[in-house]
């Protein structure tokens, strides 16, 4: 099988909650430490995929689209595309790296840009469902519409009721989960950009408000303010780049059920779709995995992903993390290396690929790993995934 | 306002309307005899555009559930449950609800539930208590 593209370089504002920059100080501070990261300049960039890309207005969610920022940069491309309905939040990566493939672009600039703090500070209600979706009392959303009338203002109770399944089914505890938490915590000590990273303790966690059984505040990941950037680079372009480029290995996206949350299979969602779908492209295998940057919007769609991934066996998923050595920066497969979303901050999606980036570059400085040639990104819950498998490229 | 309501259309009008007549309706395949569900016009099993909205017992088991205590809209009153509730007709044939009428610890993955229908303007939501009251462990 054929591999023509690679990451050459990652760039990402700061992250805050808030940041006192515009959405469009963030996105260009982020995409241009990307592009220069690469040995580039704006001219080379012929492509721009974004997810979810600026679907609703400049909503916090995604206020920059591909069409913004080709404003905003200025930028002569042959391709740019966005739109939420993709696999997941690293559809962007999924997409730019297809445009390269089929031979449209050299270099493909993948954004996102988020301001939900911000937008937060303003009005605490600024991201429940119900005020994206609904109009005059009306929720027109083909999607949202079936679990809003039912006060699902959030997509933690959707998810919360993966977590209770997985509880009820495999045994899961709210101290094994809660080692998602803490490692993340752990990790964010080790990044300067890191949201919260003070200490937590199991204690900590398990008294932690209830936010929706069984899910606790330490379960939801923080909003923030912040732009990440991936320069994807077509084989040959590539060779410009300074340093050895990442080789996307694979990528998953596969999909056989339903676009819904409770349609889907409520123990691993689309997931195991995805890792099938991945692993079915590669001769890796989840053993020559370094780390697993997953996602974490809540944190059972971690342990969901680990088991979905073939990181752990289904249904073992908390018996891994019990205790959380498994998972630490030290253990055998360390997760979310750089506080994940829990406590770095919910870049949403790209995030986990500069982290990925940052530790086989051997950039990650405090948090970085011993060793890190393959590095293994998921993201999404719900009907909502898609994977990539990345490894230390070799041109 | 707290209750955020489902814009009716011609395909889900019976599912949110039906209560009125204290009836739950579920698309149903004409040909194959399969439900589907969120309301739809065509059978995803034989693929028959012959669908129709039929009424079903209104009685399943909490398939997942989640106490939700957090106040998203300032007026709004916690705890309640939310739930995915399995109908007795079809294997997974199920959908998002809440369960009421009962203690919100006292629900279990696998309590037996019943339909009831709560209206607001021109929509009849149909939501779960369970069965026999007080008997879940
Ligand atoms: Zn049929």
């Amino acid at each position: 099988m054929k591999k023509n593209v690679y990451i050459t370089g990652v760039g990402q504002s700061e992250v805050k909650r808030p940041s006192l920059k515009s959405a469009e100080e963030l996105t260009v501070d982020a995409c241009l430490e990307a592009v220069s990261d690469a040995g580039l300049s704006l001219a080379d960039i012929d492509g721009v995929a974004c997810w979810p890309g600026d679907n609703n207005n400049g909503a916090p969610f995604s206020p920059i689209g591909p069409v913004g920022l080709k404003t905003l940069l200025g930028l002569d491309l042959k391709w740019f595309g966005g739109g939420y309905e993709g696999p997941g939040p690293i559809a962007s990566l999924i997409n730019g790296a297809m445009a390269i493939e089929a031979g449209i672009c050299r270099h493909v600039l993948v954004f996102r840009t988020i301001t939900e703090s911000s937008a937060r500070q303003k009005d605490k209600t600024a991201s429940t469902l119900g005020k994206l979706g609904a109009k005059n009392g009306r929720d027109r959303s083909n999607l949202w519409g079936n679990y809003t009338p039912f006060g699902v203002h959030s997509a933690v109770m959707l998810v919360a009721m993966y977590a209770q399944k997985h509880f009820h089914k495999y045994g899961l505890t709210s101290e094994q989960l809660g080692q998602i938490a803490l490692t993340c915590r752990a990790n964010a000590a080790e990044n300067p950009k890191a949201i919260y990273r003070s200490p937590m303790s199991l204690d900590n966690y398990l008294e932690s408000r209830m936010i929706s059984s069984p899910l606790r505040m330490f379960d939801c990941d923080i909003h923030c303010d912040a732009s990440t950037a991936i320069i994807l680079s077509r084989k040959d372009c590539a060779k410009d780049s300074s340093r050895d480029p990442v080789l996307i290995e694979a990528i998953g996206a596969g999909n056989s059920q339903p676009w819904s949350w409770d349609q889907i299979s409520l123990t691993h969602m689309v997931a195991r779709d995805v890792a099938q779908d991945m692993w079915s492209k590669t001769d890796l295998k989840p053993n020559d995995v370094d780390c697993a940057q997953l996602y974490d919007g809540f944190s059972i769609l971690t342990l969901i992903w680990m088991e979905a991934l073939g990181l752990c066996e289904i249904g073992e998923g908390g018996r891994f993390i019990e205790g959380g050595k498994r998972i630490a920066r030290t253990g055998e497969m360390p997760i979310n290396t750089n506080g994940g979303q829990l406590s770095g901050g919910r870049t949403h999606g790209l995030g986990y690929v500069h982290e990925a980036c940052q530790q086989i570059w051997g950039r990650a400085g405090a948090r970085q790993l011993k060793t890190c040639n393959t590095a293994l990104v998921a993201a999404g819950g719900g009907p909502l995934g898609g994977s990539a498998l990345l490894r230390r490229g070799d041109i | 306002m707290t209750q955020i309501l489902p814009e009716i259309t011609n395909i889900n009008a019976a599912f949110w309307q039906g209560g009125k007549n204290g009836e739950l309706f579920i698309s149903q395949c004409d040909d194959c005899e399969f439900f589907i569900h969120p309301p739809s016009a065509f059978c995803v099993k034989c693929h028959s555009r012959n669908v129709s909205a039929q009424a079903v017992s209104g009685d399943g088991t909490v398939s997942s559930f989640s106490v939700n205590f957090q106040k998203w809209l300032p007026e709004l009153e916690t705890p309640y449950v939310v739930a995915i509730v399995e109908l007795k007709e079809q294997e997974n044939l199920r959908f998002v609800t809440n369960i009421i009428g009962c203690d919100p610890n006292s629900v279990r993955i696998g309590t037996p539930v019943e339909v009831t229908f709560e209206n607001h303007e021109d929509v009849w939501l149909p939501l779960f208590r369970p069965k026999e009251f007080g008997a879940e462990t």
